[in-house]
């Protein structure tokens, strides 16, 4: 596996495409600049829709990017077939070819490269011990389970040694348990490959478990681009916020900011507190008070009081809704086992550590 | 905002490809001169005269009596079959998928009548209708004593196109019948219909488009069929036979070229009614997959009169092709029923062996460039993007729209002058080459169809992931593709033989001395009334395709792709 791992590149990328009904053209994706460093593992997060797919498929050649151009590695690659990049894509449906058994697909690619017998034997070998799929050769690709497709997919992909591996939601098709399973299995074999990968789901708790960068998409265009950890504490918008865990959007006023503009005095349904401010908004700029469920309990006395209108037992924590004025808000309580639980109807006030919550 | 770069980088990549591009060029070209060139002579033919354009050939062929009185006849004869046959169709179809039916024996039997007619040759049962019920008949002779039975003319005709095409609206049917979710017919019972209201609110009304497009589709087939008529239509012309007649008899191709251009028209607009509009309704009023399977009809009441028609008719049809060896092996057919190999010896004798040669090798020729034709221009219709895929697309299904008569008189116009009278590829014409050449053409319409839909079944990113690994546009159809659709490749190979091996209409006007085809000896020696010798030429064509069609199915059996694949379900 000593192989040049190589960084991508997008250098203005858009892509647009024409509605087939109304003839309408729109960008699918819109003027995306983004530096992948070799080695890493960058995620594409964002709902369906946002373009995350169409950018993976330019990278790998199946579409072509309506401006800019891309770089894998120092190469532009713009004008390259797929069978000319050096890429590997590991597809969401694993598209095993159905006529071959497990061996002949991880040696597809390089019988394709005409490699001499005893090398792609070698490596096919090597590969399938690396997924742990070794003893599996003589398998046909449907006496496998999905698990076990996911990893010949893998294997497949890994054996050509390539430049970047793809990922386009490769775990959307196995069921709960197994994608945790296969999430870890994926970065570890990454890191213990030290390829360069990119990777494509809208699972967001998938996104945060293997990613060294996640890139949040919407309508086409890049909203964030961080760590997991700090698209979670430091989410750049009102969307990444949202669409990453849950949050509860509390209008609220910026009366003054400090020096630095880190932390700002605001007022909520009349009461005054101190919160962090990473997005640098002004006065008497328009912000919402972010505060998500799991930063928030409830308690007899506090700033915000509320009548509760749903409490429901979950198992780890109990779900309320808390109706203040007219807004409500939702928290989870977890451990809710030595602390009281409150009922429907009743008044309640939301208790929160003012350090974890921020406004946007 | 524009998409031009993308546009740029497609075509970039796309001539990246040499194998493919070159291809695709050649496919056009094949397409340019065999199907649209010809059915452009025609054209050309009818409008020009002395080097200006003019209507004076139609208006001399409209005037025709003749003429007018064929194009009538043909329409309704169209009209009668369609219904006929869809109507019958249905039936069988509502019979399988509906009613239980209670012994093994129906069920084979309506097997046999669904692959009977793929198998046999075009007039095979205009032949055991002459011998059953024609002057000499069997029945109306022999049983039943009628010395002056006429069979001939349109009640013939039509009795053997409906016979021979209810099986192909049974088999469309069916398919659509079964998808048709159960519980929207069990929902409308639960609310109080009967059967028959069922019948009629739901399964009917479901029904229509799919009913429309098997109507169109026989009503195609019936227009265009030139055998038939041929053989039983006594003087009952239809365009086809009139413009058969106006070439070898009148030695009028002008008028000729005219008559295929209204019947020509008329094909093809009624294939555009039903390719554009009523296959998109029928997928768009029956696009799901049955819920879960149908409780049969085991009422008495439906069941047993639904039973025994179809039981009539299929025991029927068998009979008409048990009658064909039959006919090969009695001394005088109405006469001398005692058993003799006469016929065969003399088939034998004269030019038997020469024209099963000519006619086995031009159809094992040209099958299997069909087949892999038709897998090509499938797999570039469904998984690749280029101008000009529209185009082959099209093109290729419209060859199913003509007549193969309209398409013998345009290759006759077309080539026997070379590419518009200039002598170019004019040495091809009168070879076996340009048969194979019609084989190909006739046959390309059905196994693309049968490519396009087996490959609109296979995930796209199987063939993507191929490519991505590296294999070029050739690798990927060779490796991944065409062993994919090995069932399908297959069935075109066997499918594109038997219909050349039993071609006759564009075959008839394009013969030479130098070839013999059977379906050719089957008609004329009909025709001179030697239906000893017509059924044993017949009977062997029988044999030749039921084995092919054997062989097919075993090897698919054993060796295709769907078994491999279909062993985990």
């Amino acid at each position: 596996m000593e192989k040049e791992k190589k960084g991508v590149g997008l250098k203005h990328i858009s892509k647009i495409y024409t509605d087939p009904k109304t003839k309408k053209q729109f960008y699918a994706v819109k003027d995306m600049n983004l530096d992948i460093a070799p080695g890493s593992f960058v995620t594409l997060l964002g709902p369906s829709g946002c373009g995350k797919t169409t950018t993976l498929r330019m990278i790998a050649g199946f579409e072509s990017p309506d401006e800019g151009q891309i770089y894998i590695g120092s190469e532009a690659v713009n004008e390259l077939t797929p069978n000319k990049r050096d890429t590997a894509m590991v597809f969401q449906s694993y598209a095993l070819l159905p006529h071959y058994n497990v061996f002949d697909n991880v040696a597809y690619g390089l019988k394709l490269r005409k490699l001499p017998k005893e090398v792609i034997h070698e490596k096919v070998i090597n590969i399938l011990k690396l997924v742990e799929m070794e003893g599996m050769e003589s398998r046909m690709t449907n006496q496998l389970s999905g698990g076990q497709q996911q990893r010949v997919a893998l294997a497949r992909a890994l054996v050509l040694e390539p430049g970047v591996l793809l990922f386009d939601e490769p775990l959307s098709n196995l069921d709960a348990k197994l994608r945790v399973t296969m999430r870890t299995e994926i970065r570890r074999i990454q890191q213990k490959v030290g390829i360069t990968a990119i990777y494509v789901t809208h699972d967001q708790s998938e996104a945060m478990s293997i990613s060294d960068q996640i890139i949040i998409m919407s309508k086409g265009k890049m909203e964030q681009v961080g760590t997991p950890r700090e698209i979670y504490y430091h989410p750049a918008s009102r969307f990444v916020a949202d669409f990453i865990g849950e949050a509860n959007f509390i209008p609220a006023e910026v009366e003054s900011v400090d020096e630095e503009n880190e932390t700002a005095d605001i007022s909520v349904f009349g009461e005054k507190i101190t919160v962090r401010n990473h997005n640098r908004i002004k006065p008497h700029e328009e912000a919402s008070l972010v505060i998500r469920p799991e930063n928030a309990k409830l308690s007899d006395k506090g700033i915000l009081k509320g009548v509760v209108s749903l409490s429901t037992f979950m198992g780890s924590y109990q779900y309320y809704r808390l109706k203040i004025g007219d807004m409500e808000v939702q928290l989870s309580d977890y451990n809710p086992v030595n602390r009281k639980v409150y009922e429907v109807n009743e008044e309640a006030c939301l208790d929160f550590d003012p350090k974890a919550v921020y406004i946007l | 905002m524009n998409g031009s770069q993308s546009q740029r980088l497609e075509r970039q990549k796309f001539f990246s490809d040499p194998i493919m591009v070159s291809t695709i060029a050649v496919l056009i070209v094949f397409l340019l001169l065999f199907i649209l060139y010809p059915l452009l002579m025609l054209l050309i033919d009818s409008v020009v005269s002395d080097g200006r354009v003019t209507l004076d050939v139609f208006r001399r062929v409209l005037s025709m009596d003749r003429f007018r009185t064929a194009f009538r006849n043909t329409l309704v004869l169209g009209f009668l079959v369609g219904i006929a046959s869809t109507a019958i169709g249905l039936l069988f179809a509502y019979v399988e998928v509906y009613v239980k039916l209670r012994s093994v024996f129906l069920e084979k039997l309506f097997n046999v009548v669904s692959t009977l007619p793929v198998v046999s040759p075009p007039f095979v049962l205009s032949l055991s209708m002459i011998m059953l019920f024609g002057r000499s008949g069997i029945i109306t002779r022999s049983i039943l004593h009628i010395y002056d039975s006429d069979i001939y003319g349109l009640k013939g005709i039509a009795i053997v196109q409906i016979l021979t095409f209810f099986p192909v609206c049974y088999m469309m049917l069916k398919g659509l019948l079964k998808n048709i979710d159960p519980s929207l017919e069990e929902a409308t019972r639960d609310m109080g219909a009967t059967r028959w209201q069922v019948f009629m609110t739901v399964t009917f009304p479901l029904m229509l488009p799919g009913l429309g497009n098997t109507f169109l589709v026989t009503f195609i087939e019936s227009v265009a069929d030139f055998a038939n008529p041929m053989m039983i239509g006594g003087s009952y012309d239809t365009l086809a036979t009139t413009i058969y007649l106006q070439v070898t008899g009148a030695f009028d191709s002008t008028g000729a070229a005219a008559m295929s251009v209204v019947l020509l028209s008329l094909t093809v607009v009624l294939f555009l009614i039903q390719k554009y509009y009523l296959e998109k309704r029928t997928a768009a009023t029956l696009s799901g997959k049955a819920s879960r399977g149908r409780m049969p009809i085991e009422d008495r009441s439906v069941r047993v009169p639904l039973t025994i028609f179809c039981s009539i008719v299929a025991v029927f049809v068998t009979l008409m092709y048990i009658m064909v060896p039959f006919g090969a092996m009695f001394k005088l057919w109405g006469r001398d029923y005692s058993l003799t190999l006469k016929w065969f010896q003399y088939m034998m004798k004269t030019s038997g062996l020469e024209a099963f040669q000519d006619s086995f090798m031009l159809s094992f020729v040209s099958a299997p460039i069909t087949a892999l034709l038709s897998m090509i221009i499938s797999y570039l219709v469904v998984k690749k993007k280029f101008r000009g895929k529209g185009f082959i697309e099209f093109v290729s299904m419209l060859a199913m729209a003509v007549p193969g008569t309209v398409l013998g008189i345009g290759y006759i116009r077309g080539y026997a002058n070379g590419l518009f009278r200039t002598g170019i590829l004019q040495q091809i014409y009168g070879t076996g080459l340009i048969l194979v050449i019609v084989f190909v053409v006739r046959s390309l319409p059905t196994g693309t169809r049968s490519g396009i839909s087996a490959l609109r079944q296979i995930d796209k990113s199987i063939e993507e992931s191929a490519y991505d690994m590296g294999a070029n546009s050739a690798e990927v159809f060779t490796s991944v593709t065409l062993p994919l659709i090995k069932d399908s490749f297959l069935s075109g190979l066997v499918t594109s033989f038997v219909r050349s091996i039993t071609a006759i209409s564009a075959v008839i006007l394009l013969v030479t001395p130098d070839f013999l085809m059977i379906t050719c000896q089957i008609n004329e020696q009909a025709e001179k009334g030697n239906y000893g010798v017509a059924c044993a030429y017949a009977t062997v064509l029988i044999l030749i395709t039921y084995s092919a069609v054997a062989i097919m199915n075993l090897v698919i059996k054993h060796f295709g792709t769907s078994r491999e694949i279909r062993e985990e379900s």
